[in-house]
């Protein structure tokens, strides 16, 4: 019921943090199922009715404080389990950046996506640099480095099919990766409060298939040094 | 009967007071508390209202809101704004902390009024005043301030990031006021608890209200401080030009949010613990039996106080701090589950072959219980570190946190003012229409707010004027429609209250000392108490506050108060 | 009569020492959320401290003075204890002396500083300095306020020694906070 509502997935990473919500869907279905189910059959059961007064149970002897106390132990040990199975998986995505040939920045500001691209000779801040507003492109298949950063207010660098979110600063520096299996075009919002055009504030991602995207970069590049 | 002569002359009683001593310099902490009831109803018809704008906008983007006016994004970012400022701080707070602890503080321990009157009727004209101060903000040139209820800076700290100058300046002044009326309240409230219990009343006998209300007003004390000072270099990045939080000027945009969330997360369970509070003072009274696991609530709630002091990185998972520091917060975040479980399972376990009447006190009770749970449960969702770079920032964080906070402003704080409304006022809230207000608000509530979780998971990002400029969003825009035309249900519903309020305190009954056959003092009390509450002694307490259909008692209930058995039986 | 009006007072003692530890729990949040934001702020590499325009030397008076102004408020409860309502009288006024020339040099110091382009906006340090230390000495001002008041009152008859208890807390407090602040903003 929630699953379904995700929008397609396109990422390697993506379908590790699916994995992640499955879990907690589950676990937390299961827990809802009992708590509201129990609620509901005491309710029922156990209804005023007249010439069946109620029992006394305090609760404050062991023998009945196991009824609540051992669920609380399963509580637990399913919250480990939530947070071993999660920890890897924040790993690969935020901590452990793999290494790539391809390295774009993309910064935001009030109310667009710069997206810079290093160049054939592969260094920023050289005349072969090449510059896009709201639009990312990346071939399909291979991992992407990314730095993120920001030129005013915080904004938020979200791409869903990626199941990528970062935060991006102004005044600092954020390295990321994306990579993206599937080729087409999808959507690049803003997800954090950055003023009037936040509403709007969105770039489109390009994933281009690895044959074309050769294709892309001699047609950008073009013009410079061959 | 008149107990003013021989009342010692701790207060003097005010008899033939006129209006302003009666109303405005008021110092009887039950007058205080229908106050602070009275200002948190009337902003909550400012925070609906907000929310009525700025959902319709949702719904039908950059159309007239009927009554409200055309909404651009810009005025829609101040709506969002308000409308979470409103709701948390002048709508949660007055009522569940403001009006439940000032009338039921004194009356459920058994003393004459709080430990500090004077100072009690301080914080609520500072309340007051920081209301106006707010309210004030929407009309300022420039606009209100639309920064987020968070305010996050640099956007919040610049004028020229928003546009927004005087409004966001008093937006900020306002919170300090009422920050300054919260910590004295909560000085007041601890101390009143601590010095001031009836002779008998040892802790272990307290209601569990008082230990939910007295653990709120400390993690309220203990947290706000640093959002105190986050405020305070926040008004000066604006006014002084200093650079605490800008980089350009050498400063830390995150400090301010490691400062706001340092406090922001103890105070939703500052909400939430008198909502519970609340649900665990009826479950007994309905369901005729004992708590379950008194001891075991108390530390539950001991517990989750301490870790929501651990857990407020979870809300900056993908802020941008260092990533190896998510985990950790994860984890934390995740265990509260724990004792929150535990609550909630002795919750449960209290009804356990009781004898249950569904009045409109318990529905509301055990609507509060159903709808915590489940925004507690999409909480874990947001906890997990990995799942939550999806799901920040969407509109499934938007359903978490109105069902959680719902649960203990509409359904706990229903449940309290249903319960509590015949000793405030001395009349019966009338039922049918209670019925009506009742089951309208469960319906209309989960219609308009287990939508947004779907919208959220397909990618609809929070706090945007227009979701049609959304190619993920644009097919779902069926589900913002939808949510829309239930909240004018839901507000239809709230409309029915507002009548029933208000009819019920000429029309309604009057209400006996203890229509409810409920053990806690406050029930030996005349409704309403007189000042003084007491009369000429002050009760004594023998035994615990849950004493329900004890074997071999005459009666299915034992009062707390010594000799009130005989006072109070069955009419 | 007179046995209510003594119990009476001894709730409200009670009360009000219990009220002011609260009060004061989560004034130490205060100055503690503000000196972990400097002290990250310094561990970021910001907020650098700029000692060679800070005046060392009137600081550490100041400390000295403060620390004096501690001992006088002990002197003070000690003489409302026993009831010697002149000593008591004397000792809150040499706290107020101490509490005025505290501020009185905190003042000088600010000026020249100030003089010398040191404003709060001079950087995330005197930012800090300033915040700090400012609202240090609002707290300073407000003890101040508090002695004298109590001061006068015992002039009138008025004083209660748990009054003089409980302002004395207070001011052992803001004493303890610049003992914070001293090490932490002029030597570290
Ligand atoms: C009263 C208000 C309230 C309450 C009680 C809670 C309770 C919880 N909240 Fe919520 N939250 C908010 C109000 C509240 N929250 C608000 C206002 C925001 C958004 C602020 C903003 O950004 O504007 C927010 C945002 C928020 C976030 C940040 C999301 C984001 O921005 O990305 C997170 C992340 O961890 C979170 C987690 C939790 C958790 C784990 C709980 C836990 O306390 C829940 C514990 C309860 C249960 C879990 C249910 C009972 C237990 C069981 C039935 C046992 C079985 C359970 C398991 C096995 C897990 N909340
Ligand atoms: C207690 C808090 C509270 C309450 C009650 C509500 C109530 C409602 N909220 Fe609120 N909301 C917030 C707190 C609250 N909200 C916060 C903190 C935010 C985040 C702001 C931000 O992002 O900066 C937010 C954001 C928010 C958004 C997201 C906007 C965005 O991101 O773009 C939306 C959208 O639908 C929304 C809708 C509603 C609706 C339809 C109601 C309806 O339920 C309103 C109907 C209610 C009434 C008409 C009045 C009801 C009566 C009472 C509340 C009190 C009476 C109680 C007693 C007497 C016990 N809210
Ligand atoms: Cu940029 Cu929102
Ligand atoms: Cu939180």
């Amino acid at each position: 019921m929630f699953l379904s509502w995700l929008p397609e997935n396109v990422s390697s990473f993506g379908r590790d943090i699916d994995g992640i919500i499955a879990l907690i869907w589950y676990v937390t279905l299961a827990w809802f199922v009992a708590t509201m189910g129990t609620l509901l059959v005491f309710i029922v059961r156990y209804r005023r009715r007249p010439g069946r007064p109620a029992g006394y149970v305090k609760g404050d002897r062991w023998r009945e404080a196991v009824w609540v106390l051992v669920p609380c132990v399963l509580v637990l040990v399913l919250d480990f389990w939530m947070d071993f199975k999660g920890a890897p998986v924040w790993a690969k995505v935020k901590i452990d950046v793999p290494q790539s040939d391809l390295h774009i920045k993309v910064t935001g500001k009030q109310f667009n996506w710069v997206v810079s691209y290093p160049g054939p000779d592969g260094t920023f801040d050289t005349a072969d640099d090449k510059t896009f507003l709201d639009e990312l492109h990346i071939p399909a298949g291979k991992p992407v480095r990314l730095t993120l950063g920001a030129q005013d207010v915080i904004h938020s660098f979200f791409l869903p099919n990626l199941r990528v979110k970062q935060d991006v600063l102004p005044g600092r520096a954020i390295p990321a990766w994306i990579d993206a299996m599937k080729p087409g075009t999808y959507e690049l919002p803003c997800a954090a409060l950055c003023g009037m055009g936040h509403s709007g504030m969105k770039a489109t991602l390009v994933v281009h298939a690895a044959a074309d995207w050769d294709t892309w970069v001699a047609a950008q590049w073009s013009g410079a040094k061959q | 009967m008149s107990h003013a002569a021989t009342l010692p002359r701790v207060h003097e009683p005010h008899e033939a007071a006129g209006f302003f001593r009666t109303y405005l310099y008021a110092t009887d902490h039950k007058t205080i508390a229908k106050q602070y009831l009275l200002l948190g109803l009337l902003m909550a018809v400012v925070g609906g209202f907000l929310s009525y704008a700025m959902r319709w906008q949702l719904a039908w983007p950059d159309t007239e809101v009927p009554g409200f006016g055309f909404v651009g994004p810009e005025t829609y970012n101040a709506l969002v704004t308000n409308h979470g400022t409103v709701m948390v701080f002048f709508v949660a707070m007055p009522i569940l902390l403001g009006s439940f602890g000032n009338f039921l503080i004194p009356l459920m321990i058994g003393a004459r009024d709080m430990a500090f009157p004077r100072l009690n009727a301080l914080s609520f004209w500072l309340l007051a005043l920081g209301s106006a101060v707010l309210c004030a903000s929407f009309v300022v040139p420039g606009g209100a301030a639309s920064a987020g209820w968070t305010g996050y800076p640099p956007l919040s700290a610049k004028a020229e990031y928003t546009g927004v100058h005087w409004g966001l300046t008093l937006w900020l002044l306002a919170h300090a006021i009422e920050f300054a009326a919260f910590l004295l309240g909560g000085v007041n409230f601890l101390t009143t608890i601590v010095t001031m219990r009836a002779p008998g009343l040892t802790v272990g006998r307290l209601p569990l209200l008082i230990w939910q209300l007295a653990t709120a007003s400390i993690l309220f004390l203990l947290s706000v401080g640093p959002l105190i000072a986050g405020a305070v270099m926040l008004l000066m990045d604006r006014l002084v030009g200093t650079g605490f939080f800008l980089p350009e000027r050498g400063g830390e945009p995150l400090l301010w949010q490691h400062l706001f969330w340092f406090f922001g997360h103890p105070e939703v369970y500052v909400v939430l613990l008198p909502a519970l509070g609340a649900s665990l003072e009826v479950y007994p009274v309905f369901a005729r039996k004992p708590i379950f696991g008194y001891r075991l609530i108390v530390w539950a709630t001991i517990v989750a106080g301490a870790l929501s002091f651990i857990v407020w990185a979870h809300h900056m998972f993908v802020s941008g701090m260092d990533p190896r520091l998510a985990m950790p917060f994860s984890i934390t975040t995740i265990l509260i589950s724990v004792p929150f479980a535990l609550a909630v399972f002795t919750m449960i376990a209290s009804l356990y072959r009781g004898s249950i009447a569904l009045e409109l006190p318990m529905l509301w009770a055990l609507a509060f219980l159903a709808m915590f749970i489940t925004g507690g449960l999409t909480g874990i969702f947001l906890g997990s570190a990995p799942s939550d770079i999806y799901l920040n920032g969407t509109y499934f964080v938007v359903a978490h946190f109105h069902y959680t906070l719902i649960s203990a402003v509409i359904f706990g704080g229903f449940a309290g003012i249903y319960y509590w409304f015949p000793k405030m006022f001395g009349r019966m809230l009338g039922t049918r229409l209670g019925q009506l207000h009742f089951w309208s608000t469960l319906a209309f509530f989960n219609l308009t707010f287990f939508p947004l979780h779907w919208i959220g998971i397909a990618g609809m990002v929070r706090r945007i004027a227009n979701p049609l400029q959304y190619d993920l969003v644009a097919p779902h825009q069926w589900i913002n429609v939808f949510s829309t035309v239930s909240l004018l249900g839901l507000i239809a519903g709230q409309a029915v209250f507002f009548l029933n309020f208000f009819l019920s305190q000429f029309r309604g009954r009057p209400a006996p000392a203890n229509p409810w056959q409920a053990t806690t003092l406050e029930w030996t009390a005349p409704s309403p108490p007189p000042h003084g509450n007491w009369g000429a002694a002050l009760p004594a307490v023998e035994r615990g506050p849950y004493e329900y259909s004890v074997p071999g008692a005459a009666q299915d209930w034992l009062p707390q108060r010594a000799g009130a058995a005989v006072l109070g039986s069955r009419s | 009569m007179s046995a209510t009006t003594h119990a009476h007072a001894t709730g409200a003692a009670e009360r009000g020492k219990v009220a002011i530890w609260w009060f004061l729990a989560s004034e130490i949040m205060l100055f503690g959320g503000l000196i972990s934001s400097f002290v990250i702020s310094r561990l970021g590499g910001g907020a650098q401290v700029d000692h060679g325009h800070l005046n060392v030397t009137v600081a550490a008076v100041n400390t000295f003075i403060l620390l004096s102004s501690s001992y006088t408020m002990v002197e003070a409860f000690g003489c409302a204890e026993r009831g010697d309502r002149r000593a008591m009288r004397l000792f809150l006024g040499l706290t107020v002396l101490g509490g005025l020339a505290f501020l009185g040099l905190k003042a000088y110091e600010y000026t020249g500083e100030i003089l010398h382009g040191f404003t709060p906006w001079a950087g995330t340090f005197w930012s800090f300095y300033y915040t700090m230390t400012g609202l240090h000495a609002l707290h300073v001002l407000i003890g101040v306020i508090a002695n004298a008041t109590l001061c006068v009152a015992a002039r009138l008859g008025l004083e209660r020694p748990y009054r003089v208890e409980v302002a004395g807390l207070y001011w052992h407090f803001v004493d303890i906070v610049w003992i914070f602040l001293f090490p932490l903003v002029y030597l570290s």
